[in-house]
């Protein structure tokens, strides 16, 4: 694949062309990963009807790959049910994005956590009476 | 889109000067001798490296002799800060820096450090400056070298070298600054700066890469980096890189001859690139000294966004910069500069270096100033930490 600086053609899309970007009005969840200090933060807001993701949408302050797989992972879940995006691994959205460059894997473990923390959250209200 | 690239990252490396290339030609091709060798393919190649090492003198107002060619600014760097270090341990093991030196100069000390050596890093103001004061408390009868930058690689700051050089002559330690963003840019005496040793790179000033020079003033004593060969009067051996020196000055012959007109359009591109984005993107900040800096150093952090995301985008566009952070390479860690001016963390991810050159044009700002509020509004729109309301 191309490189555009130390990403591929794929990451470079979704950098350019983020999917999902923006955040829900009254989402079912909101979760985040990261700090800015780090340099990352990611955030992810759901929609959740009968245990499947209908809307998703994410916020991040990051790099390229931050970007990128923060788009990937909103791809990815989008319209699964919630034991599905559950099994979505940080090297699943890597895969999916045709690789990154080592040092940016953490990105990727971020947008499985921010998502794993959107769930969580969509879990805590569902508790409350 | 067919737009012509714009480059602006002259700190990082400038183009070679056609002129360089021109005059570097003919060593790498029929006039291959060695500096070294008596016979007459020798004679010619060491005449040519001693014409270079003339001009680059005068240029700096040295001795021909004061001058050891090098690989580069980081050789430089490492020959003159561990061979004082060396040849002076007998008198004491205290070494002064700055805290926002290049990495060439502060490994160098945290390496000797581990050797057993004292350092000291001096802090700056919030403009990037060292207080001379600041080093002249921090000298003790330990001390036998104090090194402190010309000019800031990231924010372009030019630091008072010419005091801390009094300084260090009232007490006899060797003073040494990296030139290597000056050399070339700004005037330089070795005699106005008070400098003992003076590191200076090629490819900065529009000559090739792989040269440099150690400036060494005549009574200063240094250990050398390599030995071998008689060569640089036994202070660097090794063959002399004969069309680099070449090119070396003749790149200087040209900076000479243009750096007074450069430096003053340059800085008037510059100051209409910052007064420029300051004025179209909100909550933005200008970092380095107002006045006190490279005449073709901009450094501006736009805040909620993350400097590589910048940096793709203005990439897209052609435009090239750099980010005044270290993200590109590990993520974590913003640059030390802006840290120790004291930039909040989040908003140092969020820094750009533009840095100009003899090629940049007005044009080419302009189109600079025309792409990067655009570019700023989207990332923003996609940033978590944008505040809302607080975006034009």
């Amino acid at each position: 694949m191309r490189q555009t600086g130390p990403y591929n053609e794929k990451v470079m899309d979704h950098f350019r062309n983020p999917r999902n970007a923006g955040e829900l009005e009254n989402p079912s969840g909101i979760g985040t990963a990261g700090n800015p200090v780090c340099g990352d933060i990611m955030e992810i807001s759901i929609r959740i009807e009968d245990e499947v993701i209908k809307d998703i949408r994410f916020r991040t302050f990051g790099c390229g790959a931050a970007i990128a797989t923060s788009s990937m992972v909103t791809e990815l879940v989008k319209n699964k049910t919630i034991d599905e995006a559950l099994a979505v691994s940080n090297r699943a959205v890597a895969e999916a994005l045709g690789g990154l460059p080592p040092v940016k894997m953490h990105c990727s473990v971020l947008a499985e956590e921010a998502l794993r923390s959107a769930i969580d959250d969509f879990r805590r209200r569902q508790g409350k009476p | 889109m067919n737009m012509k690239p714009i480059y602006l990252d002259h700190a990082a490396t400038t183009p070679t000067a056609p002129e360089v290339v021109q005059a570097m030609l003919p060593y790498l091709e029929g006039t291959y001798g060695n500096a070294s060798s008596l016979h007459s393919f020798g004679r010619e190649a060491k005449t040519a490296v001693e014409t270079a090492r003339g001009r680059i003198a005068s240029f700096m107002n040295a001795r021909p002799e004061e001058i050891v060619f090098t690989s580069g600014g980081t050789e430089s760097d490492n020959f003159i800060i561990k061979g004082i270090a060396l040849s002076r341990k007998d008198r004491g093991n205290h070494i002064i820096t700055s805290s926002i030196e290049h990495h060439a100069v502060l490994e160098t000390c945290g390496f000797l450090r581990k050797q057993g050596f004292s350092v000291s890093f001096l802090p700056v103001d919030s403009n990037g400056l060292v207080n001379p004061d600041d080093v002249k408390k921090a000298i003790t009868n330990k001390t036998i070298l104090i090194t402190v930058m010309h000019g800031n690689n990231e924010i372009g700051t030019i630091e008072p070298v010419a005091e801390i050089g009094s300084i260090a002559r009232e007490h006899g330690v060797a003073f040494h600054t990296d030139a290597v963003q000056t050399f070339g840019h700004v005037p330089i005496d070795v005699d106005e700066l008070k400098v003992d040793c003076l590191s200076a790179s090629a490819h900065k000033l529009h000559g090739p890469k792989g040269v440099g020079l150690a400036y060494i003033r005549t009574g200063t004593k240094i250990t050398p980096l390599l030995h071998g060969g008689d060569q640089e009067k036994r202070r660097r051996a090794s063959t002399l890189n004969v069309p680099g020196i070449v090119g070396f000055g003749r790149a200087v012959d040209l900076a000479g001859t243009e750096m007074h007109a450069e430096s003053s359009r340059q800085s008037a591109l510059r100051d209409r690139l910052m007064e420029g984005l300051l004025a179209e993107i909100n909550d933005t900040r200008i970092n380095g000294h107002p006045i006190r800096r490279l005449p073709n150093n901009a450094n501006l952090s736009f805040a909620f966004v993350e400097g590589e995301g910048l940096l793709l985008s203005l990439d897209m566009e052609g435009i090239a910069v750099s980010t005044g952070s270290a993200c590109t390479s590990s993520s974590l860690e913003p640059s030390h500069v802006l840290s120790a001016i004291g930039v909040p963390v989040e908003l140092a991810h969020g820094s750009l270096r533009f840095t100009l050159g003899r090629d940049t044009t007005r044009e080419d700002i302009e189109r600079v100033l025309r792409v990067m509020p655009g570019i700023v509004h989207r990332l923003r729109a996609m940033s978590p930490l944008a505040r809302k309301g607080a975006i034009s």
